[in-house]
């Protein structure tokens, strides 16, 4: 029983903070938030599995299995959410580049240093326009 | 029509039309593109080369597509496993007559569209047609399968090689949109997830037709999981079909896109409304037990408040490409009223509505970009400019469109929604659905009449007027569209006929089950996948070895 709340308060912590992060203003923390989430999402498919100790995923002899198919529907969903990650990063990075802030709304550095002055992460998200 | 293609194809029909597209678009990242200029080399071989190539598999995808909406009129349903493993283990890629419905449809978006990028905007990025490729891979592999997971592999497959298409041409706008449009969906495929382990920890199934058979014996306590499970994926497929709360990312994206971007994506939200249809309506259908009817309570007064949001978008719009967006949110709205009904009159309804409305939708996209070309500054902002040069070809697309898009009487529109109207007839909320689909298209007449008398009456006389008419292969593939829908009227009953078969079959969950998993599959049935024995030695093995072979 204890595995289960551990596992399941785990999920609903890191769910809690990707969101969090995924609300912010700069596209690197949503990024973060994404990727929580996805991390998140893939512990949860693999618990709706069922959580065996010691029971192979195969089948030999017999006693307890583990169901092998969430596992598999798992690795789907990493290798999905790792490639769309690396192309979201790209996708910021390009945006930063063309309209010259990190900002998901594309609100510029000037504008937003002055309306958020006090963000500690301000000036190393933003630095003057190449 | 099934003569004109050998016995050994006809059998592999389904998974072909996924295949095409496919093994097409990696030829072209094969041939390669025009290099990294982002505004030229329209005349370098490869890029010419890349034209002639995407326009060859679309056409052939044609052809399938035709092929297939052929055989599925029959009534059989054609019964693909990938591997010859069987049903509920195995991947099925299953085509009944929505299916093959949806297929002809995305083809027929897909070829005057690819025509109609191969003028000129293909050459402002790199790829454009292997991407296109992918997308339609995508969109087809959506449309035949018969499994839920493989139903969100390619809505990936679909949304990555749109999230390439949103920002083709490129620029700080199309970025900025670009980068909501992903961080939205990637948002969505998480939710899609939640919602596909929950059905599978209480069924232990994701197989479509065995979860028909299997939500309904969920009994009352845990059926609380599932439908959880189904109001999870409501609001992924909602997005997906800009679903009332979830639709206001639409209209900025759509109108932020290269026209036949724009154009094609106009099918990208019926994926949600097919899905919405397949899972909703069918597998949480009327006959799902203590899970029947989850969402119904839902779905219908969202889509009227879809309707009335988009409507209002419409006649706010301050510029013809978000116009058309919101009215392609409007026409989800009136499709997912249809849906809403549950029945099969009303489903038939939403069906040829839809067919109607993409093809019409696509062509105001294509239009709209061929009005803003010839308006000098002004582009397709709703103000006076200088007039356009083919004032005479271009209202009256504007006008074919106008009418088809309100609902007036000669046009499809207008068979759609009477058939709609006469569905909602028999329904408790008639008096709400019949207002709002009368209001919704008299405002649309009203939003577009606006635009239309701004655009081509509303001229400015000092300023100079458009040089020359656009080319006329644009011309020729934005008319294919219109055309279309005209012709979807000339053959209005056949096609009625279709789509009230079609919604018919939808219902009849056993012959669907029987199909897809044989008679052997409908015997042995278990409610629970798991069971928790006091000794798990036991009870989990025999539990494990009705998996174990997935």
């Amino acid at each position: 029983m204890s595995m289960e709340f551990l596992l399941a308060t785990g999920i609903g912590w890191i769910v809690a903070c990707g969101i969090y992060l995924l609300l912010r203003g700069r596209t690197f923390t949503v990024v973060l938030g994404l990727t929580l989430l996805g991390y998140a999402v893939n512990v949860f498919i693999f618990a709706m599995g069922r959580l065996w100790s010691g029971a192979p995923p195969i089948l030999i002899g017999d006693g307890p299995f583990a169901d092998p198919l969430p596992q598999a529907l798992v690795l789907t969903a990493i290798v999905i959410g790792f490639a769309t990650t690396g192309f979201v990063i790209e996708l910021a990075l390009r945006s930063r580049h063309d309209n010259g802030s990190d900002h998901v709304d594309a609100r510029l550095a000037s504008a937003d240093d002055a309306h958020a002055g006090s963000c500690a992460g301000s000036d190393a998200g933003v630095e003057p326009r190449r | 029509m099934s003569a004109l293609l050998p016995e050994t194809l006809m059998q592999h029909l389904p998974v072909l039309v996924v295949l095409l597209p496919a093994f097409t678009a990696m030829g072209l990242l094969l041939l390669g593109d025009h290099g990294g200029d982002a505004h030229g080399g329209h005349a370098h071989p490869r890029l010419l080369w890349a034209r002639r190539i995407a326009l060859a598999s679309v056409l052939l995808g044609l052809l399938l597509s035709a092929v297939t909406v052929a055989q599925a009129a029959g009534g059989a349903l054609a019964v693909y496993r990938v591997g010859d493993w069987p049903a509920p283990y195995g991947i099925v890629l299953v085509v009944d007559r929505l299916s093959a419905m949806m297929l002809l449809l995305t083809s027929l978006v897909a070829v005057p569209v690819l025509w109609y990028a191969s003028g000129g905007w293909d050459a402002h990025g790199r790829h454009f047609h292997a991407m296109f490729q992918f997308q339609l891979m995508g969109l087809n592999g959506a449309f035949v399968t018969g499994d839920l997971f493989n139903l969100f592999v390619f809505f990936e497959v679909l949304l990555i090689a749109s999230y390439v298409l949103m920002v083709h041409g490129q620029g700080g706008q199309r970025f900025k949109v670009g980068l909501h449009y992903v961080v939205l969906n990637l948002s969505a495929s998480a939710l899609f997830l939640i919602g596909v382990a929950l059905l599978y920890a209480r069924t232990g199934t994701l197989n479509l037709a065995d979860l028909a058979l299997r939500v309904p014996m969920v009994a009352a306590p845990d059926a609380a999981v599932v439908k959880a499970a189904a109001l999870v994926l409501l609001v992924v497929f909602g997005f997906k079909a800009a679903l009332a709360p979830l639709s206001l990312w639409l209209p900025a994206t759509y109108a932020a896109a290269t026209a036949p971007v724009a154009a094609l994506f106009a099918i990208m939200t019926k994926v949600g409304v097919y899905a919405i249809i397949r899972v909703h309506g069918v597998v949480f259908g009327p006959e799902a037990g203590a899970s029947a009817f989850t969402v119904e309570p839902v779905l219908l007064p969202l889509a009227i408040v879809t309707c009335v949001v988009g409507v209002l978008g419409a006649m706010a719009a301050r510029t013809l490409e978000r116009l058309v967006a919101w009215l392609t949110v409007a026409s989800v709205g009136t499709i997912l009223v249809g849906v809403g009904l549950f029945g099969s009159a009303g489903w038939a309804a939403s069906m040829y509505y839809l067919a109607n409305s993409t093809l019409v939708v696509a062509g105001l996209f294509l239009l709209a970009e061929l009005v803003a070309s010839q308006r000098g500054d002004a582009a397709d902002r709703l103000e006076p400019a200088s007039p356009v040069a083919q004032p005479a070809l271009l209202g009256s697309m504007m006008l074919l469109a106008a009418a088809s898009a309100a609902g007036l009487p000669p046009l499809p529109g207008f068979i759609g929604k009477l058939l709609m109207l006469e569905a909602a007839s028999i329904h408790g909320w008639q008096v709400a659905i019949w207002t709002t689909l009368l209001g919704v298209g008299f405002l649309t007449l009203v939003g577009l009449a606006r635009a239309g008398s701004i655009l081509f009456w509303h001229v400015r006389d000092d300023l100079p007027g458009s040089p020359a008419g656009a080319s006329p292969k644009l011309v020729a593939a934005t008319m294919a569209l219109l055309a279309a829908t005209v012709a979807m009227s000339l053959w209005a009953a056949p096609i009625q006929r279709y789509t009230a078969q079609a919604a018919v079959q939808l219902l009849d969950r056993e012959a669907y089950a029987r199909a897809v998993l044989g008679e052997s599959g409908l015997a042995t049935q278990t409610t629970r996948p798991y069971r928790f024995p006091a000794t798990p030695a036991t009870g989990a093995g025999t539990a494990a070895s009705g998996e174990g072979g997935k």
